[in-house]
């Protein structure tokens, strides 16, 4: 009986912990809008790569609405109109890459890698 | 003195100080300019891919293709029937009239400064001047031409040899060097700058009246012009629905499926604009006046409005001053020698 018991709180936390690495590995990125750019640590940012599961977060910083979508057949999103002060986010689950713009402001491109 | 009188004096003075800054900061808070004035100074630097540099030649044979009604099927349409430079590069028409004087679905855009433009048409389908160029020509309901045909006429006119060789040395007469001309050609089709309001910009405080730097302040801050119409050629090239009446006009959703762009149509320019009437994609508007009208309704078909478009309260007197800064922003008449064709 003590070793099913001690098996299993082995397992059990070998599972958090392979949980809990993963979920520390999975990060939050913030992107900004801005100038009708997008920025990333006030730098203006064309491509960048992430890992699979990581969360890009397309904070409004423009007195202006922005609508960021991708028609990538990797990662088709839309997501909608939104005001200075709004942020919205779009987790990357598979691998490969993704081509976002901006609707409105055609200029303001992102070639996103998931790796 | 009784202490307790003076620090409640005190007291008060200072609450009343902190509340009226208070409210001087929201004032000037919600009606903060969106840019400054040296945003709009020309100091952009216009686009040029690098296999079609700007050259005196390559102008010169784009000038002479623009002008040629032999570019179109009939030989009686050239770029210049609709792009006429009389008419500020436009033809004052509500909708742009196409082969067999049939009426088209867009007014004709004005060609000032295209050159800055990345994306062209109303809908911004094509990327690039080069792009751009061989759309209306081989359009049927347009000049109607057969491209394969239409090398064969401009290779038997020693004339147009002679400046295709010029120009494009090497790479011979084809699809591709006749759009690098005409893109040539457009590219040298820019505003001199030197409006009232780009003399008041570099700094002659006399070039504006008080009506145009008030009209200004408006564009630039309650009125909320310059969300769109930014920057040196007072266009952010981008796409909008502004609620126009678009009857079955989808604009840029036509090409790209993305619900904010249904009824988007980008941005015009606003240089010359008192020469350039009718108004918006579809010529709607035959006066400055109702284009400001519209804007104070904050548009008339609000089916998929931009939420960048909201009602404006103008007094009649801001109106008139907003005219006025519009006014503004018209360069003197820059003549166009027209060329004479080779033959």
């Amino acid at each position: 009986m003590n070793k099913f018991v001690t098996a299993f709180i082995v397992m059990i936390t070998l599972l958090v912990t392979v949980s809990g690495s993963a979920m520390a590995l999975a990060k939050d990125i913030t992107v900004n809008q801005q100038n009708k750019t997008f920025l990333m640590d006030n730098v203006k940012v064309e491509a960048i790569t992430v890992n699979q599961g990581d969360t890009i977060h397309f904070m409004n910083n423009d007195p202006w609405f922005h609508n960021i979508f991708s028609l990538s057949d990797l990662k088709t999103f839309d997501l909608g109109s939104y005001p200075q002060g709004e942020s919205r986010p779009v987790t990357f689950d598979k691998k490969g890459v993704v081509e976002i713009e901006c609707a409105i402001h055609p200029n303001m491109h992102l070639e996103v890698t998931v790796k | 003195m009784n202490n307790s009188t003076h620090q409640t004096s005190t007291g008060n003075g200072l609450l009343v100080a902190a509340i009226t800054a208070l409210f001087l900061l929201a004032w000037g808070t919600s009606f903060t300019a969106l840019a400054a004035k040296a945003d709009y100074l020309p100091k952009q630097k216009m686009r040029i891919p690098k296999d079609n540099q700007l050259t005196p030649e390559r102008i010169e044979l784009g000038k002479a293709l623009f002008f040629d009604p032999r570019l179109s099927d009939s030989n009686r349409m050239s770029c210049a029937s609709c792009h006429n430079p009389s008419l500020y590069w436009t033809d004052g028409l509500r909708k742009g009239v196409g082969k067999g004087s049939q009426t088209l679905k867009r007014a004709t855009p004005t060609l000032v400064n295209v050159g800055y433009s990345r994306r062209l048409f109303w809908d911004g389908r094509a990327k690039g001047l080069e792009a751009q160029a061989l759309v209306p020509l081989k359009s049927t309901i347009e000049m109607n031409q057969n491209i394969a045909e239409l090398i064969r006429e401009l290779s038997a006119i020693p004339g147009y040899v002679e400046l295709f060789a010029k120009a494009y040395p090497d790479e011979g007469i084809t699809e591709l060097t006749i759009a690098k001309a005409l893109a040539s050609f457009e590219r040298s089709i820019v505003s001199p700058y030197d409006s009232p309001f780009d003399r008041w910009v570099a700094g002659d405080d006399k070039a504006l009246s008080a009506a145009a730097k008030r009209g200004f302040d408006l564009f630039d801050g309650k009125a909320r012009c310059s969300v769109c119409h930014s920057g040196q050629n007072f266009t952010d090239n981008s796409f909008h629905n502004i609620g126009l009446n678009n009857d079955d006009d989808i604009g840029r959703y036509e090409f790209i499926k993305v619900q904010v762009l249904k009824g988007a149509f980008k941005t015009p320019t606003l240089r010359d604009i008192t020469r350039t009437a009718p108004y918006m994609h579809n010529g709607e508007y035959q006066t400055l006046d109702q284009v400001i009208d519209h804007y104070v309704k904050g548009g008339v078909d609000k089916s998929n409005l931009s939420p960048d478009m909201k009602p404006v309260k103008l007094s009649r007197q801001e109106q008139a001053d907003l005219l006025e800064f519009l006014q503004s922003l018209t360069d003197e008449p820059q003549p166009v020698t027209v060329p004479v064709l080779p033959n």
